[in-house]
């Protein structure tokens, strides 16, 4: 009998464990990650050349990326793992490559989606200024290539990774002028009950930012105004929670509120989606093993934002399952659902909520959609105009989430937007429905049989 | 129950649909159009884009060419938006003898219709064109056709239609449709009844459907063209390009995207969602830059597709039913109604209102599907 053919999409946390549940019990899956080297966002690898040692690139996550960067080296022999490779499309039993110019079709048995996470962002003016950066494209620049976005640098935003990064840009010797943030004490305090299911994490957390804290200006309820500057970011103007208006020179700002799931893979592969309130974001539905789809199974941040620890776990449910599904069960026994990470998770939520509010207050000239520079004002004025209450039929109008991104980047924000603008509750808006490509690909590569 | 009577009662909220719906409104003739879904939401906003009447089935010729005249000259004052309509020219390129044979016996029957093309062969071609690879060996250039955004479009011809007091109402598809003494009954899903004189069948891929209710069979199947947009790029590619045989259709919009059609995706008539398949990207990306080669450095950013119905003789159903007074058709365009289906509306308003067209429609008419006994 010929082995199943497994197919992983991601290499961080999730798709390495799925990768050795599947090669314990005897298959040789492909791994298709977007990256050069395995290890994800997160534990993500600087290019060959590249030294720096893992407590400066990971900080107490140290050994764990040690581990799992270990695990996947030793994997390698026996999985055929394509690096640099974007997945654009699932279709017909298949998922669609580019590596290299050259596009492939890999058919498969069972499908594993880990693609990770990215960040939510809701646009301000002078968002587009170059300058700057969202939280995780900052960390990217300094863990990739020890780069830092800039010399002094504003972090704005919510969430996790507010601080963490802050808190290594001030550790690489940048100046940090300030941490912003949305959130208020008031919400912090009462998230922290729920973050003490996990007590390590917590206390690391409220460490970063006691050190921070003691060493430049933290400032909690803040609304972003604008991005200051004419060529490139030279300020951030912001409001307190008072009222009263500030200026913060700076020359680049990283931001975030928190991580949005990939999601567009599972999408063509069949998902379907509910809307999270929690969140204020439409997710896939799985179940607990993570299945989407037949066959399909989707594991770690790209199902829903819990965090490196779960996805690991979730990515051997979901090869166990895989395993099951196809008959090979080796009796192991299923993990049980980590309730700590769930509880972690509603302790986020509870203590760095989404300002979705922020895109309902944004200004007519504000720009929405970078990529296609629609102003917030052209997607209300569409609203406006042709009683369009959908945001797909609003992308027809007026191109909001049309470009290079498909809405990846805006499409959270643009919902908030026409939401706020109809007087409707944004989940009663829809989502952008995603179309393969998932992300660009050249004409060039695209060859007559 | 909510009854509401009315003069004519449209069902199909695309361009056909609402373009007569406009056009009896704009006659103050009572008009409820019905909408299932979203008013031009599947192939009138979806489609290439494409304005022409190059190339087109000589039957098609007489009636694009008054479109061209009474509709897209007057967009901005029949619908209140130009919808993007730039006039560009189009040319149809042959890649062997045989198709140029094709084009020379277009320009040349156009010609005795009035229409107006030049033949361009081998390197004059490139002279004129020079982003042409040497594939093509000829070309027929219509000046006066262009292009323009569906999206835009055909959403505003109902927009228009309900401010010329037609009653534009989405969301309601049709449960019931029949024969009510001299008139019709329509009931939809929601629970809205409606009694009219005149019924207009104008639901492009379910039109057929709703034809053979009224023992009119068509022959027709859906088709889903699927089209793709790049990224912005240097403005060169000026006229709308087609291509003999059809395996791509393509134009550069003034803000440099280019787009281009080619192959089928696949059409779901229950739940109205369709799917791009992969294959039909790359097959049509691969002529694309087969004879344009520059395009090959540009990026595939997003590939879309609708559902069209499709007759077997590939022209629409345009016309007086042939079993039922007061039943009116106009669908199965077959993936080319964008220019055509405004026109259309406009000559089903004709038939309804004075009995006849200056427009030449036998070739369209439905008992051309009829079983021959």
């Amino acid at each position: 009998m010929t082995q199943p053919r497994v197919v992983i999409v991601g290499a961080g946390p999730a798709g390495i464990r799925a990768a050795e549940v599947l090669v314990h019990a005897g298959l040789g899956p492909v791994v298709i990650d977007e990256q050069p080297r395995a290890g994800g966002q997160i534990y993500r690898r600087p290019p060959p050349g590249f030294v720096r040692i893992p407590r400066a690139l990971y900080g107490f996550d140290a050994s764990r990326a040690q581990a799992l960067h270990a695990l996947f080296d030793g994997l390698l022999p026996r999985i055929d793992h394509r690096p640099d490779t974007l997945a654009w499309n699932v279709w017909a039993g298949a998922v669609h490559t580019l590596h290299d110019g050259t596009l492939r079709r890999q058919p498969f048995d069972a499908l594993i989606l880990a693609p990770g996470a990215m960040d939510l962002v809701v646009p301000f003016a002078g968002w587009t200024l170059p300058g700057v950066y969202t939280l995780g494209g900052a960390q990217v620049a300094l863990k990739a290539q020890g780069c830092a976005v800039g010399r002094r640098v504003a972090f704005l935003g919510t969430g996790p990774l507010l601080t963490l990064v802050a808190h290594q840009y001030r550790k690489a010797g940048v100046e940090v002028v300030g941490l912003f943030e949305t959130s208020d004490a008031r919400r912090l305090r009462r998230g922290a009950w729920s973050l003490a299911a996990d007590p390590v994490r917590l206390g690391r957390g409220i460490a970063y930012r006691a050190r921070l804290a003691g060493r430049v200006p933290v400032r909690h309820g803040i609304t972003p105004l604008a991005a200051l500057g004419r060529d490139a970011v030279e300020g951030l103007r912001w409001r307190d929670s008072a009222g009263a208006e500030h200026e913060v020179a700076c020359d680049a700002i990283a931001f975030g509120y928190g991580l949005k799931p990939e999601t567009q893979l599972a999408e063509l592969a069949g998902a379907r989606f509910a809307f999270e309130p929690a969140d204020g974001l439409w997710l896939p539905v799985a179940d607990a093993a993570g299945r989407v789809a037949p066959r399909v199974y989707l594991a770690g941040d790209g199902a829903g934002i819990l965090g490196a620890r779960a996805a690991e776990h979730a990515g051997r449910r979901a090869a166990l399952a895989t395993l099951a599904d196809l008959g090979l069960d080796d009796g192991a026994a299923v993990p049980p659902s980590p309730a700590a990470a769930r509880r972690f998770r509603d302790g986020l939520r509870t203590a760095f909520p989404f300002p979705g509010h922020l895109a309902a207050g944004l200004a007519d000239d504000v720009i929405l959609c970078r990529c296609e520079a629609v102003t917030v004002g052209a997607l209300r004025a569409a609203a406006r105009e042709t009683g369009a209450r959908e945001i797909n039929r609003v992308k027809a109008l007026c191109r909001v989430g049309m470009g290079r991104c498909q809405g990846r980047v805006c499409g959270v924000a643009a919902a908030y937007v026409l939401a706020a603008a109809c007087a409707m509750p944004v989940g009663a808006v829809g989502r952008l429905r995603a179309q393969a490509p998932v992300k660009p690909i050249p004409i060039g590569a695209c060859r007559a049989p | 129950m909510s009854a509401l009577a009315t003069e004519v009662c449209v069902i199909g909220g695309g361009l056909a649909g609402a373009s007569t719906a406009l056009h009896l409104a704009r006659r103050s003739v009572p008009v409820v159009l019905l909408e299932k879904g979203l008013a031009g939401a599947q192939a009138s906003g979806v489609n290439f884009g494409g304005v022409r009447q190059n190339g087109r089935h000589l039957a098609e010729v007489p009636l694009a060419m008054r479109s061209r005249r009474e509709i897209w000259d007057n967009l901005p004052a029949l619908i209140g938006v130009d919808g993007e309509f730039t006039v560009t020219g189009h040319l149809r390129l042959a890649r062997t003898e045989a198709d140029a044979r094709v084009l020379e016996t277009f320009s040349a029957e156009a010609a005795k219709l009035g229409l107006a093309t030049d033949m361009v062969r081998g390197q004059a071609l490139r002279e004129r064109w020079p982003w042409l690879s040497g594939v093509p060996v000829a070309g027929c250039f219509c000046p006066n056709d262009g292009h323009a955004n569906p999206r835009l479009v055909a959403p505003a011809f109902a927009r228009a239609a309900r401010a010329a007091c037609a009653e534009v109402r989405e969301g309601e598809e049709a449960s019931a449709i029949e024969r009510d003494g001299a008139g019709f009954r329509v009931a939809t899903r929601s629970g809205l009844e409606l009694k009219a004189r005149v019924l207009v069948n104008a639901a492009g891929a379910w039109g057929a459907g709703l034809a053979a209710r009224f023992g009119e069979p068509v022959t027709m199947h859906t088709i889903a063209p699927q089209m793709i947009v790049t990224e912005p790029a240097p403005h060169r590619v000026a006229p709308v390009l087609g291509i003999v045989g059809g395996a791509i259709y393509l134009r550069q919009i003034a803000r440099g995207n280019v787009i281009f059609g080619g192959g089928d995706g696949i059409a779901d008539t229950a739940t109205t969602r369709h799917h791009v398949v992969p294959d039909a990207t790359i097959d049509a990306a691969a002529v694309a830059h087969e004879l344009i080669p520059h395009l090959r450095h540009l990026m595939i950013i997003r590939v879309w597709t609708g559902i069209e119905g499709e007759t077997d003789d590939l022209i629409p159903v345009i016309g007086a039913s042939r079993t039922t007074p007061g039943l009116f058709h106009a669908f199965g365009f077959s993936g080319h109604g964008f220019q055509l289906g405004p026109m259309a509306g406009k000559i089903l308003a004709e038939l309804i209102l004075d009995g006849a067209t200056p427009s030449p429609i036998a070739p369209f008419a439905i008992g051309r599907f009829a079983p021959r006994s």
